[in-house]
């Protein structure tokens, strides 16, 4: 049997919770106090990260980040505008570093005299980096730190 | 009378026009009977102005972007490519347009360029590019040319704006400031040997020497 008194106070308590839920705005880090059913403003294009220096992998099998602006950089059937530089043969002049050796293997395994196709649209893996603040902090650890915290100073 | 009614014999096209070309020679060698001297050269100064103001307005009405977009053509295919890049489009606005590029600035370049481009006018007229599958199929055929023009004249068209000597490389990026000074600022390379498909998309790149 349902007791009238307590469902009624139960109700009134959701009803009052649901109201003062919606007058509130929902205000996130992430797309800030627009209502949830807009579109709020486009925040500014980042500048590209520009200073051709090599970063850091943040494991071993990390594509490398492409440390300069790719604007406008052609990929497609026609022409690769990064191996205008990445190449083998064209690494002496540009003095870029060569398309890891991994990438003239074809699936099975077998050296190709060039860039794979599968290894050819380089974007698919390597990204270049923008000049800004993440909406979200990272607390990526690598490796090497994690094991030097379980064993400070051990081998690895 | 009946040397009258005997019919002189039929002229040949050929004997017209040369008749008529020989009495024409006639009167340009014989002096005037009827103008002065002083008439003769001011009608032929005030033709000369007419005619040198006439050609020179057709050569820069040719001369434009909204020129050269008339035709589905270019308007289609290296306009549209053209759109996205910074030669339109930019920070401060500054733009080039077609001519800008493709056509050399000072005059006597210029006709020869004008004179190259009536092959342009025949493939027009001939619809040799006028699908995109004809386009593309001659891309490499076309760039290659304006390769070779740039490479010649040594980018002069991308120097009529980028001076060398106003570069100022602490301001580029490590990258390219060590770029222009390795191969620009020897003279080793020019603007085109590196630069190619800044602002439209390439053809196949194949075969071209830098390119894989």
């Amino acid at each position: 049997m349902i007791r009238p008194l307590p469902t009624l106070l139960l109700a009134a308590a959701l009803t009052a919770a649901i109201g003062s839920l919606a007058a509130q705005t929902v205000s996130s880090g992430l797309r800030g106090p627009t209502p949830l059913n807009d579109e709020g403003p486009a925040p500014p294009m980042a500048p590209t990260r520009n200073t051709a220096e090599r970063e850091a992998r943040n494991y071993p099998e990390q594509p490398p980040v492409i440390p300069h602006s790719i604007d406008g950089y052609q990929i497609d059937i026609r022409g690769n505008k990064c191996l205008s530089c990445h190449a083998r043969a064209r690494t002496a002049e540009s003095q870029a570093p060569m398309v890891s050796i991994t990438h003239f293997m074809d699936r099975d395994g077998q050296f190709l005299a060039s860039v794979s196709p599968r290894r050819f649209f380089c974007t698919e893996c390597h990204v270049s980096q923008s000049v800004s603040n993440p909406p979200v902090s990272n607390d990526f650890v690598d490796i090497d730190t994690l094991l030097s915290r379980a064993a400070p100073g051990g081998r690895r | 009378m009946s040397d009258e009614a005997k019919p002189l014999p039929r002229e040949t096209w050929f004997g017209r026009v040369k008749s008529f070309a020989l009495e024409l020679w006639g009167v340009l060698i014989r002096p005037s009977s009827v103008f002065s001297l002083g008439v003769l050269v001011l009608a032929g100064f005030v033709a000369g102005i007419i005619f040198w103001g006439g050609f020179n307005t057709a050569l820069e009405l040719t001369n434009t972007e909204k020129f050269c977009t008339s035709c589905h053509e270019m308007r289609d295919n290296v306009f549209a490519e053209l759109k996205s890049t910074i030669h339109f489009t930019n920070r401060s606005g500054v733009r080039a347009t077609c001519p800008d590029c493709h056509v050399p600035h000072d005059w006597t370049d210029k006709i020869a360029r004008k004179m190259q481009a009536s092959k342009e006018v025949w493939g027009k007229i001939f619809g040799t590019i006028d699908t995109r599958e004809k386009f593309m199929d001659r891309r490499l055929e076309l760039a290659v040319h304006e390769w070779a023009r740039f490479k010649a004249n040594d980018s002069l068209e991308c120097r009529n704006c980028h001076s060398a000597d106003s570069m100022d490389i602490t301001k580029q990026s490590p990258r390219a400031s060590t770029a222009h000074q390795r191969f620009l600022f020897t003279g080793e390379k020019t603007c085109i040997d590196c630069h190619k498909g800044i602002a439209h998309h390439l053809p196949d790149m194949r075969g071209v020497p830098g390119w894989q």
